[in-house]
Parts: structure tokens; C-alpha cells; sequence
């Protein structure tokens, strides 16, 4: 083990909560971030000559905060300079002690409810927060949602200036604001996750690298949350989804409905930490998700799944988040609990909304009850409309395939 | 994110007295609640000792087996951690981070290795 890959990996295991520490002190996590990086620098050069310390995390935050205390001292007689010209500057003084680590618990959940903020457009939450809390490079990010680098970087830059500007507090909120940040935290996991689980566009259906940074951050969460039953849910959720991607696609990578999946290749050890993580969830939106994932990983075999349950569940996952998506999904479930002529007035009454105009699944459902229907031409042209609306090269594939099939 | 299984060997034979210093249980505690905030691991445990164990070899189209302990093995397995982690090196930092809280007279040994992902 040569030295420096010593050093970042300490660095990539702490740096999270070494920003969160220098934010608490300077309020502004893009200082914080280059203060973070400075100590790695720092770190860099001098351990390979003085040997890596006893506790080189605790050595990298002790001088990352020295840093930032100085940075704030500064500021702070500039300040005083300022006022002495008649202006004022509100600072609160710097802590003088090291940070127990319950401290260092709360900084970083602080971290992660600035860094998803909902001052912030989603596609910079998403960045912001797989950069600092998730350590990822620019690069990588730009790679998982096949943007260009530099796009990222800019993301990420007027993020940073845009919590600057409107002064975020520093803080985990309590009282009514609680629910809607939560809300915004679980959501920029989510939707990470969902990225790297069915990419919306590009060749690879699936991106496992993303499923994983989104289940870490779960994890992290889900630690530092226990008393929260949404976040259980959400871990649950993702848990219980990550046990299928090996066999979500097919050896030239194209798409295996969940029907054909080679369930004894479903990952076990995800499903009972899903089980696991279900035992302490709730009732809310994700948690009744992680419900409907658990009763498909509870099925041996596909003939096995529940479908009454998971039918259920969807109704009360569209009276909580009513969104035609959730509607079709239930009608799915309707449609296998009940027979296909029961989920078709579902779904044609869906083909009516608006909002799923272009949504590829709607005529690929539709198709898919009219031909266990018996109606062949109708399916065909439901699959080839689907075809014609997806972005993703693997499901056109399928789609035209089993409307040639027809 | 690559997987690693960490098996921790210890010497029978050389086992650390069964009082633990109370300091160390605690630093166990700590750290093993650090490495899960950190959402890396997965599954740990500590295994029974070998003299509850059984060796099944399968060698000339025949089953054999042999109950433990196993005495002529200087090292065997006696827990293990199943970690996911952003590569090797961090493993390896975590597999330190690990033996070094235990007391300077045990022995024991870790060995990270990468999980074959199919």
C-alpha cells in the first residue's frame, strides 16, 4: 500500500464529515469544500514523510477546522475594521473545542439537508449532494447522467453560490418545516437511485454504480435518522430493488421483465436487510412503496406474488401521492389479482391525462392487456406507440420485438 | 462499488484471555457503529470455535467428513465482515482501523478479499 492511496482513502471516508465540520464554522460549504481539500493537500505532502498518524481522520478534521477558524478570525477583523466605519457583520464566534463525534453526527446530517435544499433545482441537489456527501468526482457524476463535465461543474458551482446567497441556515429543522426538507433528502436519493436502476436514456438500461452511491447514502441516512420511519422506508425500498439489478437485464443487456428474472440469482442478503430495515418504517409514501418491493422479493416464484396485497397497497399509495404513474402501476397489480378486463377501464381512463401523454409505459400496459385480451391488432399498435416514445434503446428493442411477436 | 469479504483469523491455540478489557468492548462498539454510519457494511459476525465445527471435503467422488477442532490449522476463521466499499484501499483502511483498536498483545490477522461480482 503506497502511502497516497492510504491517504485518500482516509479522505474519501471522512472527507463528508470534514466539510460538514468546517461548514458548521464558516456557514458556507463551498469554503468548506476547499478547506476540506487543502487539509488532504496538506496530508499528502507531509505523511509520506512523517508516517500516516495514529487517527488520520481525526488529524484531517483538526486541521481542516484550524484552517477555517483562521478563515473566520480574518473575516471577523475585517469585520471590525468594516464596523469601524459604521457597518456591521453578524458572525457567530468560532467553536473552540474539537467536536464530539455525536457533533459530527449532526454536522453531517446538517450537510446533507443543505445539500438538498429546496432552493436548489433537483438536478443540482442531485449533484451537489453526491459531490459532498457522496464523494464523487465532477467526472463521475458527469458520467452517471452522461452529462458533460463541465455542465456538471457549473451545476454545482452556482449551487453553491445560490445557498450562499439566499444565507441556508446551517441546520436539521424542526417543527413544520421538518416533514418538506425530509421530503427533499429522500427524494434526491431517490431519484439517484431510480437513475442508476432504469436509466431514462442512453444504452444501459441499468447503472449499477448509481444504485450503489444512492444505497450508501440511504445507509448513512437511515443511520443517523433512526427514529424516522420514512427514511427506514426508503432504505427498505432501495435495499429490496438493489437484491433484483443482476437480473434486471439480459446477457447483451437488454431488459428482463420481472416475470422472467432468475429469482434464485436475487440477492438475499439485500432482501433481509430490506426485511430488516422494513421492520422500522412507516406509513408513508415510501414505506408503502418498500411494501409493495418486499411482497415481490417475499415470491419464491413469480406465480407466487401476492398481487391482492400489492393491488392494496397501490390504492393507498395513490390516496397519499395521487400521481397517474402509481394509478397505472396499480392497475398492473389489478390486472394480475383480477384479470386484464378489469384493469382496462383503469388504464383507458388514464390514456386521458395529460401528464402521461408521452409516457412510454401507458400504451406498453395497454398493449400488454389487450393481447392476454385477445386482441392482437390493437396490441400491436399500442407496443409500437410505446416504442416510438421511449428513450431507451433496450426497451425500444423489446417493445417492437413483441409487437413484431404479435 | 465493489464488495469485500473480510475473514478475521485467530490462533486456537493462542486465544485471548475471556475477560475482555471493558475499554475494548467499547471501542468495538464505537467502531463498528462508525463503519455502519458510514453505510459500508453489510453483515458481520463472530464464528463458534471450530470444536463445534464440521469439514466436509468432497476428494475421489467421496464425501469425507471431520469434526473440529481443527489443531493442526495455526489460523482459522473466527468472524468475518462483508463490506461495500469505493475500492480496496478503503477496505484495507477500514480492516486497519479494526485490528488496531484490539489490545498489543493478541494476535490476530485480517485478510480483505475482493467478492467475484457475476
Amino acid at each position: 500500500m503506497d502511502t497516497a492511496r492510504a491517504v485518500e482513502a482516509v479522505f474519501r471516508i471522512e472527507s463528508a464529515r470534514i466539510i460538514a465540520g468546517v461548514t458548521r464554522i464558516v456557514r458556507d460549504v463551498g469554503i468548506a469544500e476547499e478547506i476540506a481539500q487543502d487539509a488532504l493537500v496538506t496530508a499528502l505532502e507531509q505523511w509520506p514523510e512523517s508516517g500516516v498518524p495514529d487517527r488520520p481522520g481525526a488529524w484531517l478534521m483538526a486541521t481542516a477546522k484550524h484552517r477555517a477558524i483562521d478563515l473566520v478570525r480574518r473575516k471577523e477583523t475585517y469585520a471590525r475594521k468594516l464596523a469601524e466605519v459604521g457597518r456591521t457583520l453578524e458572525d457567530e464566534p468560532p467553536p473552540a473545542e474539537p467536536a464530539e463525534p455525536d457533533d459530527i453526527d449532526d454536522d453531517l446530517l446538517r450537510l446533507i439537508f443543505t445539500a438538498c435544499h429546496p432552493v436548489l433545482a433537483t438536478e443540482s441537489r442531485i449533484a451537489l449532494t453526491l459531490r459532498l456527501i457522496g464523494g464523487l468526482t465532477t467526472q463521475e457524476i458527469a458520467r452517471a447522467f452522461l452529462a458533460s463535465e463541465s455542465t456538471v461543474a457549473q451545476r454545482i458551482v452556482r449551487a453553491k453560490r445560490t445557498l450562499a446567497k439566499a444565507a441556508v441556515p446551517f441546520e436539521v429543522p424542526y417543527g413544520a418545516d421538518r416533514g418538506a426538507r425530509l421530503s427533499s433528502v429522500l427524494e434526491v436519493i431517490y431519484l439517484v437511485f431510480n437513475e442508476g436502476y432504469s436509466a431514462t436514456s442512453g444504452d444501459d438500461l441499468v447503472r449499477p454504480a448509481l444504485c450503489e452511491d444512492a444505497l450508501r447514502l440511504a445507509r448513512v441516512l437511515a443511520s443517523l435518522m433512526p427514529e424516522e420511519g420514512e427514511v427506514h422506508g426508503l432504505s427498505a425500498l432501495l435495499e429490496f430493488q438493489a437484491s433484483r439489478i443482476a437480473t434486471r437485464t439480459g446477457p447483451d443487456g437488454e431488459p428482463v421483465l420481472l416475470a422472467d428474472q432468475n429469482r434464485a440469482r436475487w440477492n438475499r442478503l439485500l432482501i433481509a436487510r430490506g426485511a430488516r430495515a422494513m421492520s422500522r418504517a412507516g406509513s408513508g409514501p415510501y414505506s408503502l412503496q418498500a411494501a409493495i418491493a418486499g411482497c415481490h422479493a417475499a415470491a419464491v416464484r413469480y406465480e407466487d406474488t401476492d398481487w391482492a396485497r400489492i393491488a392494496t397497497l397501490y390504492g393507498r399509495l395513490v390516496q397519499l401521492t395521487p400521481s397517474p404513474v402509481v394509478e397505472l402501476n396499480r392497475a398492473v397489480a389489478v390486472s394480475m389479482a383480477d384479470g386484464p378486463a378489469a384493469a382496462l377501464p383503469l388504464v383507458d381512463a388514464l390514456a386521458r391525462e395529460p401528464a402521461l401523454n408521452s409516457y412510454h409505459l401507458l400504451p406498453s400496459v395497454r398493449g400488454d392487456l389487450l393481447e392476454r385480451l385477445g386482441r392482437p391488432d390493437e396490441a400491436r399498435a399500442e407496443f409500437e406507440r410505446a416504442a416510438s416514445l421511449t428513450r431507451n434503446e433496450q426497451e425500444r428493442t423489446l417493445l417492437l420485438r413483441r409487437a413484431a411477436a404479435l | 462499488m465493489p464488495r469485500f469479504l473480510t475473514m478475521i483469523r485467530i490462533n486456537e491455540q493462542d486465544l485471548p484471555p475471556n475477560e475482555f478489557p471493558p475499554e475494548f468492548e467499547q471501542r468495538m462498539g464505537a467502531l463498528l457503529e462508525e463503519i455502519t454510519k458510514a453505510g459500508v457494511m453489510l453483515d458481520t459476525a463472530g464464528l463458534l470455535p471450530t470444536s463445534e465445527a464440521t469439514r466436509l471435503s468432497w476428494s475421489g467422488g467421496k464425501i469425507s467428513y471431520t469434526d473440529g477442532p481443527f489443531t493442526e490449522t495455526k489460523e482459522v476463521v473466527g468472524g468475518y465482515s462483508l463490506s461495500q466499499c469505493k475500492d480496496k484501499a478503503e477496505a484495507i483502511e477500514w480492516t486497519r482501523r479494526f485490528l488496531e483498536i484490539h489490545p498489543a498483545e493478541w494476535n490476530v490477522s485480517a485478510e480483505v478479499r475482493e467478492i467475484q461480482e457475476m
